[in-house]
């Protein structure tokens, strides 16, 4: 089926799972007013999103399988924003299913902590659709303003509180970046839509107007602060620490999905003509956050905020993805962010689990001898350590994800070679921290006295169980993931109309 | 009239970020981010009348989003002055490594 964008009606139609989940977040809403507060309500709540989020599953994946496009317009129908929405619905019923045995250890009793959830994921949803930069930042704002609530979701606890705080003030503040770069793009070009503003930078002639590249360099900064790509992540660790270890999981996962999605279908679809202003920098971007993530992880005592770094450090990797530019890179970019998707997802989960109520416990030295009293979080933390690694079979489909990057890269333009080789490099500093969590586990001896750890949850153990067994299925079977994301590729139109009419773009 | 407003809009965004980097209380902070979203607005006025009514457009959703950030990190502040009965950004370092 093929949307007519301009007619409100088909309009709607194209965007059933948005409102489907919209809609249903609202009914969550009400229904989370509608009793006091309490355990029970809490958890009945939390099933109540997990069936709102499997309808939309649903719905994006009748959607992913049917053949439906789109004319020009506000948002985009096609394969990429399908697969994008998967990897945010699965996150969050994750968030969801570990948000309510975790409220219910830490007597948080808000039922409403599952109902933001809904809304950030919208939020996520619409980013990912958006062809509009208007479009591209209500989503980004539906998704934060709702995640920075999250964060502060423990009132009791003074570091959720402070975590919030800063996230807060540093997502404002890059927000008013984005959102002062959308403003000079759309003095120079005179149009919001993605699609628009490429054709008429290459129409025009657009390509060196200052104001135009001022703009492109301030959407850069903000995204680089939604990504936290260094030198803009200091936030990250400081917010991942606070907020409570399901939302850090949710932030980690889902949230930087988002702000990759959204940062990848923009620069794709307005700003692959202008590759050769932004190539330099994003380059820089990318070999930076690579080496200061990896580096700074090896020096950090709580696990947390070691996650926090090696999430900054993939969101290198992520960049050198979209630094090559071509259609492998772009489908590698969509593989990465799975398999890193997962691995992370999988990693703050059992973290959530081993944390002691009022986020005790989470120094790496906690996690000594994790084997002799917890054997299946011992092996699945380090399935997910090995995944993040990049190390075969054990890491699963980590493994693959590297590869296809590093082919990705290399087959692009020479000037990635040096990448390439940095991002080998820092993966090898980065078994320091990932395999030094594993050797804690397997190889030193649990401390004397060491608190007793609760038992694991029912919906922890589904959660987990199910994010397991997909790095390690994905592993030995990548082909069809693969394939899929191949497919998935968002094409730039200006790049397709520009070789319509017989022009090639600068590259 | 348009490059008058436009510098106008850039000199008031500066100050937002210099305000940011520098000052201390999370309210004042607060202040300037919202300072840089008004000098937004200027721009997205200044060039619709350019390019007709999409600044405009623009400026109303920048405005509703604004409100709702206010509402929650108004709120969030609240929740760390129950802490800590102070919004001065050198005492917020419990989290640091």
């Amino acid at each position: 089926m093929r949307y007519d964008l301009l007619i409100p009606s088909q309009l709607m139609g194209a965007m059933t799972p948005d409102l489907l989940l919209m809609g249903g977040a609202m009914v969550m809403m009400l229904v989370a007013a509608w009793r006091t507060e309490s355990d029970d309500h809490q958890r009945t709540v939390g099933w109540g999103s997990l069936v709102v989020l499997a309808a939309t599953l649903g719905a994006v994946l009748w959607f992913a399988f049917g053949d439906a496009t789109a004319g020009q317009g506000v948002i985009a129908v096609d394969k990429f924003r399908w697969a994008a929405d998967v990897i945010f619905l699965l996150a969050a019923m994750g968030t969801v299913a570990l948000g309510m045995d975790h409220n219910t250890r830490d007597g948080i009793t808000h039922a409403e902590s599952h109902v933001l959830v809904l809304f950030a994921t919208s939020g996520m949803m619409i980013m990912a659709a958006a062809r509009d930069l208007m479009i591209l930042f209500l989503g980004l704002e539906m998704m934060s303003i709702a995640v920075y609530v999250l964060a502060g979701m423990n009132r009791r606890s003074e570091r959720s509180a402070e975590g919030a705080l800063k996230y807060f003030l540093l997502g404002a503040f890059a927000t008013g970046f984005l959102l002062y770069g959308i403003a000079l793009v759309y003095g120079a070009t005179g149009s919001t839509n993605t699609t628009e503003i490429g054709t008429r930078i290459m129409g025009y002639q657009l390509h060196h107007t200052a104001m135009l590249l001022v703009g492109v360099g301030l959407l850069l900064v903000g995204f680089g602060f939604k990504v936290a790509a260094v030198p803009f992540h200091m936030w990250s660790p400081d917010v991942y620490e606070g907020a409570p270890t399901p939302i850090t999981a949710f932030m980690a996962s889902a949230v930087k999905a988002a702000a990759f999605a959204g940062f990848f279908r923009v620069w794709i679809d307005a700003f692959s003509v202008l590759d050769f202003a932004w190539f330099a920098p994003v380059w820089w971007l990318a070999s930076i956050t690579m080496l200061v993530g990896n580096v700074v992880a090896l020096a950090q005592r709580n696990i947390k905020r070691m996650l926090a770094y090696s999430s900054i450090a993939h969101s290198g990797y992520l960049l050198v993805a979209i630094e090559t530019g071509t259609h492998l890179g772009a489908a590698a970019f969509l593989f990465y962010l799975i398999a890193y998707t997962l691995a992370t997802f999988g990693a703050f989960a059992i973290v959530a689990t081993l944390t002691r109520v009022n986020e005790q416990g989470l120094d790496i030295a906690d996690y000594d001898g994790l084997w002799t009293v917890r054997p299946w979080l011992a092996t699945a933390m380090a399935v997910c350590m090995l995944a993040l690694l990049g190390f075969p079979i054990f890491g699963g489909v980590g493994f693959f994800a590297k590869w296809y990057l590093l082919q990705a890269a290399l087959s692009a333009e020479h000037m990635l070679i040096p990448l390439a080789v940095l991002l080998v490099l820092t993966s090898v500093v980065s078994a320091g921290y990932y395999l030094g969590v594993v050797r804690a586990m397997f190889m030193k001896p649990r401390a004397e006295g060491a608190p007793e750890i609760a038992p694991t949850g029912k919906m922890t153990r589904l959660v987990l169980g199910i994010t397991i067994a997909a790095i390690l299925g994905l592993g030995v079977f990548p082909g069809r993931l693969a394939r899929w994301t191949r497919q998935s590729v968002p094409v730039p139109p200006a790049a397709a109309a520009a070789t319509a009419t017989g022009q090639t773009a600068s590259r | 009239m348009l490059a008058e407003s436009l510098a106008l809009s850039a000199a008031l965004f500066a100050i937002g970020v210099v305000g940011v980097l520098t000052r201390r209380n999370a309210i004042i902070v607060f202040m300037c981010v919202e300072l840089m979203l008004n000098a937004v607005n200027l721009s997205f006025v200044a060039l619709s009348k350019l390019y007709g009514a999409t600044g405009q457009v623009f400026v109303i959703f920048v405005m509703t989003v604004a409100a709702a950030e206010a509402a929650v990190g108004l709120a969030i502040i609240i929740a760390i002055f129950r802490h800590k009965q102070t919004v001065n950004l050198q005492n917020i370092n419990l989290l640091r490594g």
